[in-house]
């Protein structure tokens, strides 16, 4: 695996608060999937394999029933909590692209930063998603480090999430980097 | 570690075959947004993606490490099986940019009646610059 984390290098402005070191650790989010459909997983296929028909195994149900899943299954990059969640959707206003997000779902005040940018991910796949899953993803803050850029000093966040199935098993564990100035 | 599977016939530093996109734009981008919620300016609008520092829009860095899986999952076949990947978005895919999803074998061992290989694996734009470099981990089925 690629090595995400970074030293603490001298910067001129420290980014990380003492409220935000406080919080690594921290479970920031606990979300449940609606159960997946055939139509979720086909059209994330078809969106990655753009502008190439995507392999049968992830939309024809009469084919990947001859394969070792016996069924179809959904590519391992698939994300079930696109739009909303059984949570409902998202209050009017709320912006989870903006650079605060994260620290927002903490209820601390976020860093004095104006753009992020998605560094690195680390996934190790468990067994596959299937139609009919229900996913849970639980995601800690795992650290903050910093160092200064090319577009001054850069704060970099790692999250851990692990996600499971209805039956408890592990789907994959996927540490995220963002990047932001 | 070994230098040979001589059931699969792989070797370290061979290449997988590649999974190229080209020109991408956003009727890739757009579609990725949509069913990944990444409706994000920098992705989007030329204007945003200069404000974040770069000469215009950019695709996702998740859309690269679906080309990366695309990769592998072509070459591993549906018998073989995508234990891990990981990648560093060092350089943006700059809008109009064809990407080169690669891979070159580091190691092969035996495990069970699988074959395991890690893998260096990367993206670069049509020049051959390096985009998202990282690794992977496969197993493949060893023949009887």
């Amino acid at each position: 695996m690629c090595h995400l984390d970074r030293e603490d290098n001298d910067v001129a402005t420290t980014l990380i608060s003492d409220e935000m070191r406080g919080a690594v650790g921290t479970e920031m989010d606990r979300s449940v999937s609606f159960a997946i459909s055939e139509s979720d997983i086909r059209k994330w296929a078809l969106a990655v394999y753009h502008p190439e028909p995507p392999p049968q195994l992830f939309w024809d149900a009469e084919y990947a029933a001859t394969t070792r899943y016996g069924g179809i299954v959904a590519p391992e990059d698939f994300n079930p909590f696109a739009w909303m969640t059984p949570s409902g959707p998202r209050p009017a206003g709320e912006d989870m692209a903006s650079p605060g997000s994260l620290e927002a779902l903490l209820g601390i005040e976020p860093p004095p930063v104006r753009s992020g940018l998605n560094g690195g991910t680390e996934s190790e796949f468990g067994v596959r998603m299937r139609p009919g899953d229900a996913i849970t993803s639980v995601t800690r803050l795992h650290s903050y480090t910093e160092r200064e850029g090319r577009l001054g000093t850069m704060l970099f966040t790692i999250t851990e999430s692990n996600w499971t199935n209805q039956g408890d098993e592990l789907v994959k564990v996927v540490r995220q980097t963002s990047i932001r100035y | 570690m070994t230098q040979q599977d001589t059931a699969l016939g792989l070797g370290i530093g061979d290449e997988i075959p590649t999974f190229v996109r080209e020109n991408t734009g956003l009727h890739h981008f757009n579609r990725y947004a949509a069913v990944n919620e990444e409706f994000v300016p920098i992705h989007m609008d030329d204007e945003a993606g200069r404000e974040a520092g770069y000469p215009r829009a950019f695709g996702m860095g998740n859309l690269s490490t679906a080309y990366l899986l695309n990769a592998l999952r072509g070459w591993i076949g549906e018998e073989g099986t995508v234990r891990a990947l990981a990648c560093q978005f060092r350089q943006p895919n700059l809008k109009d940019t064809t990407v080169v999803a690669r891979g070159r074998i580091t190691t092969i061992r035996a495990e069970g009646d699988e074959t395991v290989a890690e893998l260096e694996v990367w993206t670069e734009d049509g020049d051959g610059n390096q985009l998202a470099p990282g690794t992977a981990t496969v197993a493949l089925v060893t023949p009887a």
